[in-house]
């Protein structure tokens, strides 16, 4: 599962109300190159959760994004959209969980595919 | 990439080994699998460079017909776990990079406005009722740019009301009628094989009118 992913999915056991984002627990991680594209980068930029993606990254390992969401003007640096490649597109939780972070409920990612299915007292 | 040659390449791709008929699981025939996304990709710019979502994607066919005609990202989302793992299987034969997420369409949470189009070729409803509808619902809340989606010919006109006047539809076209071969799947088939009539169908989501990147 790429972070990208990542930044879009959220918890929907019931009650919750934001179930975003999901914490994750790192069991094994791995890297898969993927073709860089600045232009789909910049588009993705606005679309990201800024916060989401560099907590994402870190608890992976990976800790080279700026903190504080940067404003449009790194988009100019090919070095910031390297990183963030890296980090969104990159880098992959292959096994482990991702976790409700108003329930606690665990969401398993194996072979690199997170099982967001609930059961039927859970929707 | 030419029509005959994606038709071939999904024409070998593999299949549902043990079909649930619960879910209403039915192979998306290369035959309609590449004139849907040949049609999405050469008549509207839907396809290459945007995020592509196939929601109830089973083996993959048309999450993979999107990867191979260029889509930036591709997901595939799946409530049953087998056929997810052929579906990897299948893009990693061809090696292509698809994401699968595994869940009940129905109840998918998802952020933001991330995915341009979605392809899909939901459950008739035959089995359980409305769940074609519960798909559409479900694509034109989350597309941005387009849905493209197969619905059986005789449910057209309800097809139509619902998406332009329950779930916010800006338009909702029938691009064309094809025939979907059924092949002798499970046991209350009692013919070898049916062909229904499907329309193949564009929606674009209201919200997002003219919104073009």
């Amino acid at each position: 599962m790429k972070l990208l992913t990542h930044n879009m999915l959220t918890s929907t056991v019931k009650g919750v109300v934001n179930g975003f984002p999901l914490r994750i627990e790192v069991e094994k991680t791995l890297e898969k190159q993927v073709d860089f594209s600045a232009d789909f980068l910049r588009n993705l930029f606005y679309k990201v959760d800024w916060k989401a993606l560099v907590e994402a990254a870190q608890t992976m390992g990976y800790a080279e994004l700026p903190e504080e969401a940067p404003d449009s003007t790194v988009l100019e640096s090919e070095d910031f959209l390297k990183k963030f490649h890296y980090a969104l597109l990159e880098l992959h939780l292959e096994e482990g969980n991702l976790v409700c972070p108003e329930t606690g409920r665990k969401f398993p990612v194996t072979k690199g595919i997170p099982n967001m299915l609930l059961h039927e007292d859970e929707v | 990439m030419k029509l005959k040659q994606l038709e071939s390449l999904l024409g070998d791709l593999q299949q549902f080994t043990d079909p649930k008929v619960e879910l209403e699981q039915y192979p998306t025939g290369p035959h309609i699998a590449s004139r849907m996304l040949y049609t999405a990709e050469n008549s509207f710019g839907d396809v290459s460079d945007k995020v592509v979502a196939d929601f109830g994607c089973g083996c993959g066919t048309l999450a993979t017909a999107a990867a191979l005609l260029g889509a930036e990202r591709v997901i595939g989302i799946d409530i049953d776990p087998q056929s997810l793992e052929i579906a990897l299987l299948n893009a990693e034969e061809l090696e292509l990079d698809i994401d699968f997420v595994q869940c009940d369409v129905k109840m998918l949470g998802w952020r933001g406005r991330f995915i341009d189009t979605i392809v899909m070729n939901p459950p008739f409803g035959t089995r359980k009722k409305g769940a074609d509808m519960d798909f559409l619902r479900l694509a034109l809340k989350v597309a941005s740019q387009a849905v493209y989606s197969l619905h059986k010919t005789s449910t057209r006109d309800h097809v139509k009301k619902a998406a332009l006047r329950d779930f916010d539809a800006s338009s909702a076209e029938v691009l064309c009628e094809l025939r979907y071969d059924v092949p002798q799947l499970y046991k209350f088939h009692k013919k070898k094989e049916v062909d229904i009539a499907v329309d193949l169908w564009r929606f674009v989501p209201k919200s997002n009118q003219g919104q073009r990147s």
